[in-house]
């Protein structure tokens, strides 16, 4: 198990591999459908999301308000990240990202992000909201609550030890795609 | 009324929270059957760390609490506009305690005004019977899982399927290749075999239904069954498409009349968090006893 902590370098996101298991602690942002097609017409992200050496969650999470006032996110697994895959390189190479958490894997323009920018795709698991929510210590701001609705707003989680698996490094390797070949290969010999 | 309304947050509580005992048995059975010390064999444990959790926190298995489904099996003479303004009421509230997620969007505006209702949200399917209890099922189906189901026109020519059932196999098992790990697998398939586009879709998610380890009466659909169980875990797609040996846990195909023009192939893909439970309810509203 590798442990990632925010801030992340380049040299720490160059070293890992896929199939390495990771525990991430540190500032996590969620963004998703209508975040991606924001940034990608040109929306501006207000000074404190700041995602450069950081992360992005493909997550639209059950957060409540608990009786102090403050905000408890009581459900939080990833969201179907393929969805970003016409925005993604882009906020990967203008907001300087090192890391993105989804489920489900991202298409051959955001392997090319990765590798060019020093960036890696992270896989949660899909469906794993209560165990990915007690990753969630707190929750530090929230953006666009009102314009995008809970699920699609930003929300700034500080995060500890949220396990993912590196499915697309910054060599162009993606899991993806070598499992969709190998699955492809299989099933033809098997019609 | 509020007796009903109780009942039926009840029924949401505990379909968001807790996997029926079947799917859970199948998901314990595929944990073993994975290789230890793979990344398939760590998403199994989490899941499993995950299933418990939520039931202990009485929290969403999956944020995504998913299209809200109910199916009623309803006595002769019940009053169905007030029992489905009841379920409107009661998704509300099941809504503004946290059992489901602010999770149903104005398509054309785009807003979501948290509460779950609106046109199309809740879906509710009557069904009448002589019985005098009330069958309240619900399924809650996530949006990743749904993304993924598919409609075959068949003949599907760049697939070679024809119209039988060997063509029936190939675009079905086309669906799982094409699924990959998107829909939250291992998932579960609910097939139907003909019928028109939306009647289709609608017989293939009934499918759900059904328990995991039930077999279908009718042999050729059996038959068809275990084999695309089989050879889709052959395939190495494995949880989330990881890899490994567990891609589907099952299963599930009818067949409905078609038109002699029209062969459609419906299939919606179940993700592992396969939320459906149901409650046997008087005519008061009080829970008799819990279905699956």
């Amino acid at each position: 198990m590798i442990e990632l902590k925010t801030p992340i370098s380049e040299e720490t996101i160059r070293a890992l591999r896929v199939g390495d298991e990771v525990l991430i602690s540190g500032t996590v942002f969620t963004g998703r459908d209508v975040v991606h097609k924001y940034l990608h017409e040109g929306g501006k992200l207000p000074p404190e999301v700041n995602l450069r050496d950081g992360i992005l969650y493909h997550c639209g999470p059950v957060v409540l308000k608990d009786e102090h006032g403050q905000w408890k996110v009581t459900a939080a697994g990833p969201t179907t990240s393929i969805r970003e895959e016409p925005y993604q390189w882009k906020v990967i190479q203008d907001f300087g990202l090192r890391g993105v958490i989804g489920k489900g894997g991202m298409g051959d323009k955001t392997v090319a992000a990765c590798e060019h920018h020093g960036c890696v795709y992270l896989h949660a698991v899909g469906g794993a909201a209560q165990v990915l929510a007690e990753c969630v210590k707190s929750v530090r701001s929230v953006h666009f609550l009102k314009e995008f609705g809970s699920p699609e707003a930003i929300w700034e989680f500080e995060v500890e030890n949220f396990p993912s698996v590196v499915t697309i490094d910054s060599h162009g390797r993606s899991l993806h795609k070598e499992i969709f070949a190998q699955s492809q290969e299989a099933l033809a010999k098997r019609l | 009324m509020d007796l009903l309304k109780e009942s039926l947050i009840e029924v949401i509580r505990r379909t968001s929270a807790e996997l029926p005992e079947d799917v859970r048995a199948a998901i314990a059975r595929s944990l073993e059957t994975e290789k230890k010390g793979t990344i398939a064999e760590s998403a199994f444990k989490i899941i499993e760390r995950n299933i418990a959790l939520a039931k202990t926190k009485s929290q969403p298995i999956c944020q995504d609490t998913g299209t809200i489904i109910f199916y009623i099996d309803a006595p002769l003479g019940l009053d169905q506009i007030a029992f489905e303004e009841t379920i409107r009421e009661a998704v509300k509230e099941a809504t503004k305690k946290g059992y489901l997620r602010q999770n149903s969007v104005d398509s054309l505006t785009g807003e979501n005004d948290g509460t779950n209702v609106g046109p199309g949200s809740p879906v509710v399917h009557f069904h009448q019977h002589r019985s005098a209890e009330i069958n309240v099922k619900l399924i809650l189906k996530g949006g990743g899982c749904e993304n993924v189901g598919a409609q075959y026109s068949l003949p599907a020519e760049k697939l070679k399927a024809n119209r039988d059932l060997d063509g029936c196999r190939k675009v079905i098992l086309d669906a799982v290749l094409q699924a990959q790990g998107k829909g939250c697998g291992p998932g579960i398939l609910g097939v139907c075999i003909g019928g028109d586009r939306s009647t289709g879709y609608e017989l293939s998610k009934q499918q759900f239904l059904r328990r995991l380890d039930d077999r279908n009466p009718n042999p050729e659909l059996d038959r068809l069954e275990q084999d695309i169980l089989k050879t889709a875990n052959e395939l190495g797609i494995g949880p989330m498409g990881f890899g490994g040996k567990t891609t589907l846990l099952g299963v599930k195909i009818c067949a409905a009349n078609r038109l002699p023009a029209s062969f459609f192939v419906s299939i919606s893909y179940m993700c592992w968090a396969y939320r459906r439970l149901g409650a046997v309810m008087d005519s008061t509203g009080a829970i008799k006893s819990w279905l699956y």
